[in-house]
This record gives C-alpha cells, structure tokens and sequence, in this order.
C-alpha cells in the first residue's frame, strides 16, 4: 500500500505538484489522469525519490521512503518510463535481465520468466536478440512493462505504458495486462492522458490538473458523481461511452428483470458474462438481426438505470 | 636511384630501424596507457563534479598548447632526459583528447536511460559500469585514437632528449642532410600512425560491450609497453655522453672518436637546445659542442683538448647564390666589412652575453657593431628584400642580426630574417630553392654533411682551414652556384665537454685522458 500524504514540488518557485495526497491500494491500480503538464510523471517519480519531495511524505506498507536505502527502494518498485528509457547497448533480452541479475537469478529462471512474459504481452521470442532500436516504439513499450515486471515487485509505477500503441493493439494490450496475474499481488499506480484508458484499466482513478488532485473515485464516481465543473467537463466528449463502459449487466439485474436479455446471450456467446459492461453486450446484440428487440430491451434499461443515477 | 638508395639504408639500417620502431611503439604505449589510467579516472570525476570541469579541462588545454620542445625542456630538471620526460611530456599531450571525451562521452549518455538505470536500484557504481561507461565507449575511444595518433607524431621529438624512438633518423637526417635517413623515419613513423589509429578503430567495431574483452586489450597495450622496458639498451659507461644527431653521424664527430681515440660512450642523442642545459642538470657527463659557444662559460664547462686532432677547426662565413650578388650589387662589399673582425673570443663573449647573460641577439649585435664602428642607423628600405636564414642556435641569430643592421645600416636593402630554420639541410635546401638569401654556415659542415667527399680528399683539404674553405668555395660554386663569402673571423669546431668540476676531480684534461679514465 503506498500512502502519499501532501506533498509538494516547486520548480523555481513555481508549483509543479501541489500538496497532493491519495492512498493506492493493494491489488488496485489507480489512474493518475491529467493533460499533459499537469504534474503526473513528477508525482510518480516522488513515489521512487527520482525527485524528491520538497514538503510532504510518502509512505510505502507504512514506512517512509526515505528511511530506506534508495537502492533498496527502488528495487521494490518496478518503474515505467514515460520513454521506455531501454538501455540501447544492451539486447532486449539483456534489458529486461537487468534487474534479475542485480538480484543474481540464475540464468534458467531469468530466460523461463522472460519468454513467459514475452508471450503474455504478445511479442515474438525472436527479438530477445535485437537492439531497443530495432524495435517499433509499441513494442519497445511493451519490453519496458516486462522489463518492470519480471522481478515482480510489489509496487509498480507505469508512466503511459501504452502510449505509442494504435487503437487495435492497445484493446489487445489492456485486456492481456488485465488478466496479468502479476498484477494480483501488487499495488499499481499508472500515469495517462488517455480517458478510455483510465476507465478501461483503473479501479480507482485520480483527476489532476495543475499540480492539483480535483477528485479520486471509481470510474462510476467519476461520472456520476463529479465533484465540480471540471470533472464533468473532462469527461464531456466521451461521457456516453464511458457511462455504457462503467455499468456491468450485472449493475442493471439489480434492479431490472433483464434475465431473458442476458441469459440466451451468456449461453450463445462465453465472451460476455455478468461482469461485461453495458457497452459490449450492446456491441454484441447490435450485430446479429435477430437479437433488434432485445438490443432495445437493454438500451431501454440502461437508460432507465442511468436516470436513477444522475437524479 | 633514390629508391635504390633508401632501400639500401633501410637493409643498412635494419637493426637500428628495428629499435627505434621499438622504441616509438613503447614511448607512445607508455604514454598512453599512462594517459588512459590518469584521463579516464579524471573524465569521471568531472562528469560528476562540474564545477572540476572547467578547471581541469581549462588545465588539460593550456598543457596541450606549449609547444613540445619547451615542454621537454620543463622536463629536465624533473626527469632528466632518456624515456621518462619523453614519456611525461606524451602523456600530458594525450592527457585532454582522452579527458574531453571521456567526459562528453558520459555527460552524453541521455538522462532517460541513466534515470531507467536509477529507477531500477543500480548504485553509483553499477550505473558507471553497466550503463555510463559502455554507452560512452565509443566516445572514449576516439579520444584515445586522437591521443594515439597525437603521440606517434610528438614522440619523434622524443629524440631531442635521447629517448630515441624514429626522431632520431628524422632529425638525424636533418642535420646531417641524407633525405634516406628522414624518410627511414618518416615513413614508418607516418605509418604507424595509420596502423594504431586503424588498429584501435577496428577493436572498437568489433563493439566490446563486454569489460572482460576490454580487459584484454588493456593487457596487451600493458604488455608491450613493459616490453618496451626490458628490451636490452646499451648499457651505458662510467660517464653518460649526449651526442647530436649531426655529431654523430660526421667524421669529425663520434665516428672519429670511435676510429681514432677508440672511444665508444654509447652517448644518448639528444638536441642541442637540450644538451647544455642537460648537461648542467647533472642528467649528462659528457657532451658534444662547439667550440666558441657562449655555454661553455655560462655553464661552466671544460672543453676537452683534442690531443689526436680529430676536430679540425673549420671557418665560418655567409654563403649566398651567385645570382644574388649579381642581383643586389651592393651587398658583397658591404657583408665583406664583417670578414674577419669576429675571432674566436669575441665570438664566444657574445654567444656568452646571449646564452647566459639572456641578452637579446640584437643589443648584442649593435653594441659590437658600435665598437667596431660600423654601426649605422637604417635608412632608406626601399631596393629590395635581402633574407637571412639561421640554424636554431645563439651564435646564428648574433650572425644573422649582425648581418641584418649592417645592411640595412650601409645599403638600401630591407632585410628580413628567418631565424631558427631546423638544421643544416632545411637551411640549405631553402637556399638552393631561392627560400632564403644567404645565411651563415662553416666550412667543415659544407665539407662534410653537404659535399660528401672521398677520405682522402677530407684527408687532403683539412690540413689546414685555409685549404678547407677554397675546396669548399670551389666546390659549391661549381656544383651549386653558391659563393662562399669572405670569413668572419672565428674558428668553429666540435668539441668534447665536460663540467669543469668532474674534469678537474678525475684529472680529465684531454679525450685521451677521458678514454684512459673510462676503460680504467
Ligand atoms: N526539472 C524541471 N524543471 C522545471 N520544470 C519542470 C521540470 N520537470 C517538470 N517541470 C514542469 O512541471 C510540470 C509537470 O511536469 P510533468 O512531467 O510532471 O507533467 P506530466 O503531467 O507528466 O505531463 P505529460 O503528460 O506531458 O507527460 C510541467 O509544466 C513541466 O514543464
Ligand atoms: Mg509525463
């Protein structure tokens, strides 16, 4: 569990972060969303003392960062640069054996972890042998995040890891580093810009702007329950399709009789499941001719269960 | 024919060829693993401390910028002379190509990666060695492949104070006028050059990123730069001799010392700048001079009496093409009032009054034009430009300001002097090639370094110096269309010397006493 409690950092004078304080949890990762400039990567760097705070403490499983010894903290905490920050003399497979090897693996146990988690994020064993360089930016990410994992550490800090992924790899990427198990046991705080994929990942998310946390909550929380202007207004453009993404059929059979909706589609389909959201059982129905009616069905429920929560 | 003969005196040569390669590789070796261990280290330091930087870097560069001769002759009260201030002096000019890059090369490494390294708990140390070191690898050995080709070039005046090495056919040859024997030195010195800069440029492609591999090669540089050390030298004599290039290779020289006296001292070859002061520095016992240089007396030393005449006093006088004179027709009676005022003990007082009196060739020259009375104020410049060369020590540039005043006193020739021209053949060749106007030169080196006559006819014209000097008018004017002018008045010959002190202890008053001693 990391605990931050108010800190601040100033660059001549001027306030990059300002007395910022959240807690993450065990087995959450937590969203630090903003535009850009507003204080992300500063924050998180704080959290493994690449900067240090000027006022403030943070705490990791109850003990100050700073009563550790810095490598010793550091080696607790896989960290995710904003620029991969691979090393380019060393191979992929020698970048993502760094740290194995500060710890002295054994050369088995290093390769063995390595093409597993290769495959789990879906890059060929093929370019262990390759230069950073001879790697598009997406899958040098990609190295990055297995290079942070693979000693599994209990805190992990990920500064847009998945920033320079198309569309189509990144759904493919968030729903691999999703069902990670690596993640189980860890404590996760992730740096992005990107609104769908704070949702998509993040248990908790915090909103900052200017150096400031305006809100930290769920994704529903988020959108149903903004604290000011400026949270419902960050979420205006993509607030339709983030409201189907955070409402699970599970949240609609509470309160509606949608049995007859869900059922037939569980049976048929084994990709949807109570926990789907709103957003791709609809995606689903809207595909086949035959499921129109029960597509309205749910939209109908949707919208009321929507009402429900705004009002 | 030229080929011919530079092969012949590379097969001649080979052995001596073969050690000063030796000796070059194991000067620039020395040196720069030297430069390696002290300029890696510091480019280190300063990368971390940057306000070290600009002080050492500052230093490091102004060290670079004195030239090498000076710095040599720094070294002598230090280090004396032989392969220890040749290497000190290698070393500080390998010292900031190696520190410069080594600092760009790591300041270089981008903040990202270094923060990558921090951010998964490397230490200082494993940081340096792991990702700052490998990452400026390629940056550091530029350095040294600057550094290396920088010392292949100054070891060659390595020889100035007798660490030998390829300086010594180089200027050698120089002064002794063979063209074979400076190429003997350049040429493998240029290609040495090449082969390291291409050697190391090849080790680096081969991209060691391993330090073990690095290891290796650190180990065979080590090797043959202790190599270097045990290689059999002479081992030297009672007395430690330091011979110039130009005395070693004359009859009049070490090869008449060796043929008559039966004297062999396995002298150090050493430049004559550094010789003196070499000499006095107690780093030299016995050393080789001329006769009425000022030195003698600064430095208090003994001029060995040459009891077997191996050192026939020679003239000296201005030599100037024939055209020349025909050219500016003032100028022969007006040089002509020099003929014969100068003997030899004025011309050692003057040498005296510039080596160690640090009196400026020109007051030297207008006070004894004064007290002669031939001193006249310049006037009028305006009949055109006479140019004076002069070999590279004192009593050349007194002549050569001399001449200078008297010209420009009598005629309305504008003189311009080029003093300090590196030895006999560059003067000459400057002559001959309408470089330079006339300068002055003496009779024994136009006999024996520029004419290369038969024995017997050295045997023949050196009875006496009035006979040297019509053989070598006759000669130049034939084969060169260069006029010996009228001579000034001093003998000049070579002469063995000694502190007046260690002469005066071992009784040493003649070079037979001195062979007597040393075979004691
Ligand atoms: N070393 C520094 N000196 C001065 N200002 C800095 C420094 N580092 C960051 N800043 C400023 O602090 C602010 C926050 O920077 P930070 O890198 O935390 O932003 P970010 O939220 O990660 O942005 P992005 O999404 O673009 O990565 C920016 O305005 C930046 O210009
Ligand atoms: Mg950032």
């Amino acid at each position: 569990m990391i605990k931050v409690d108010a800190i601040s950092k100033n660059y001549a004078g001027k306030s990059v972060v300002d007395t910022i304080s959240f807690e993450a949890h065990n087995q959450e990762i937590l969203i630090l969303l903003g535009t850009s400039g507003c204080g992300k990567t500063t924050t998180l760097k704080m959290i493994n003392r690449l900067i240090e705070t000027d006022t403030g403490h943070i705490l990791i499983d109850g003990q100050n960062i700073r009563d550790k010894k810095i490598e010793d903290l550091r080696m607790g905490i896989g960290f995710i640069m904003q620029n991969t920050g691979l090393f380019p003399h060393y191979t992929i497979q020698e970048n993502i054996a760094t740290v194995p090897k500060l710890l002295k693996w054994d050369k088995k146990h290093i390769q063995n972890r390595t093409n597993e988690l290769m495959h789990k994020l879906h890059l060929s064993t093929d370019m262990l042998v390759r230069y950073p360089h001879e790697l598009s930016g997406g899958q040098q990410q990609r190295v990055g995040i297995i290079r942070a994992l693979i000693a599994n550490t209990p805190v992990l800090l990920m500064d847009e890891p998945f920033g320079a992924l198309d569309n189509i790899t990144k759904s493919e990427i968030h729903t691999a580093f999703k069902s990670l198990d690596e993640l189980k046991n860890k404590t996760t705080i992730l740096v992005t810009h990107d609104v769908q994929e704070a949702f998509e990942l993040g248990h908790r998310i915090a909103l900052m702007d200017k150096g400031k946390i305006l809100q930290i909550g769920t994704p529903k929380e988020m959108i149903y329950r903004p604290k000011n202007d400026f949270v419902s207004n960050f979420f205006a453009s993509n607030r339709l399709l983030l409201e189907h993404k955070v409402t699970t059929l599970a949240d609609l059979e509470k309160m509606f009789h949608i049995q007859d909706i869900i059922q037939p589609t569980l049976s048929a389909q084994s990709s949807l499941s109570a926990q789907s959201t709103v957003w791709s059982a609809l995606q689903h129905l809207s595909t086949d001719k035959h499921d129109f009616d029960r597509y309205e069905k749910l939209s109908k429920a949707f919208a009321a269960y929507r009402k429900m929560q705004i009002t | 024919m030229m080929k011919q003969n530079f092969w012949t005196f590379v097969v001649e040569q080979h052995e001596k060829l073969f050690m000063q390669v030796i000796q070059h590789l194991g000067l620039t070796f020395s040196s720069l693993l030297l430069a390696i261990i002290v300029g890696i280290p510091l480019g280190i330091l300063i990368s971390r401390k940057e306000k070290l930087a600009h002080f050492i870097l500052g230093t490091a560069g102004i060290l670079q910028t004195i030239p090498s001769i000076a710095l040599l002759g720094f070294m002598i009260p230090f280090f004396g002379i032989g392969a220890i201030p040749a290497i000190v002096a290698l070393l500080i000019y390998a010292l900031l190509p190696i520190i410069r890059n080594t600092y760009t090369g790591i300041t270089g490494v981008s903040t990202n990666v270094m923060e990558a390294g921090k951010a998964m708990g490397m230490n200082s140390r494993q940081l340096l060695f792991k990702v700052q070191f490998p990452l400026a690898m390629p940056v550091i050995i530029a350095g040294i492949r600057t550094a290396t080709v920088i010392n292949v070039g100054v070891a060659t005046l390595a020889s100035f104070v007798g660490a030998g090495g390829l300086g010594e056919f180089i200027f050698g040859g120089i002064s002794l006028n063979n063209s074979n024997m400076i190429l003997a030195g350049a040429i493998p010195a240029a290609f040495l050059a090449i082969f390291l800069d291409q050697t190391i440029a090849f080790l680096q492609g081969l991209k060691f990123r391993n330090l073990n591999q690095w290891r290796v090669i650190g180990s065979l540089i080590t090797i043959i730069a202790l190599a270097y050390y045990f290689w059999p030298t002479p081992t030297s004599n009672k007395l430690k001799a330091g011979f110039t290039p130009e005395f070693m290779g004359r009859q009049d020289g070490d090869l008449g010392l060796r043929a008559i006296y039966g004297l062999y001292m396995n002298p150090k070859i050493i430049s004559d700048a550094i010789m003196y002061k070499a000499i006095h520095e107690d780093q030299l016992d016995v050393i080789s001079g001329y006769s009425t240089d000022g030195r003698i007396k600064a430095f208090n030393l003994k001029v060995l009496e040459d009891d077997k005449k191996i050192f026939p006093p020679y003239y000296a006088a201005p030599i100037i093409k024939s055209k020349t004179l025909l050219k500016y027709p003032d100028l022969e009676p007006v040089i002509d009032l020099l003929a014969g005022k100068i003997n030899d003990s004025l011309m050692t007082e003057m040498n005296y009054k510039t080596d160690f009196l640090q009196q400026t060739p020109e007051k030297v020259a207008q006070d004894f034009l004064k007290s002669i009375h031939l001193y006249k104020e310049a006037g009028l410049r305006n009949a055109g430009k006479i140019r004076i060369g002069t070999k590279i020590f004192g009593e050349q540039y007194i002549l050569a300001a001399l001449y200078k005043m008297l010209i420009e006193g009598h005629t309305s020739y504008a003189v311009e002097t080029k003093t300090g021209l590196g030895g006999t053949k560059i003067c000459f060749d400057a002559l001959v090639n309408d470089a330079i106007d006339l300068y002055p030169e003496y009779t024994g080196t136009g006999l024996l370094v520029l004419l290369n006559p038969t024995e017997e006819n050295i045997k023949e014209v050196t009875q006496n110096p009035e006979k040297t000097y019509h053989y070598v008018q006759q000669e130049f004017k034939n084969k060169y269309g260069i006029q010996w002018l009228k001579p000034i008045g001093f003998n000049n010959a070579y002469a063995l010397m000694m502190r007046n002190k260690d002469a005066h202890d071992q009784r040493i008053k003649s070079i037979s006493d001195l062979k007597a001693y040393l075979s004691y």
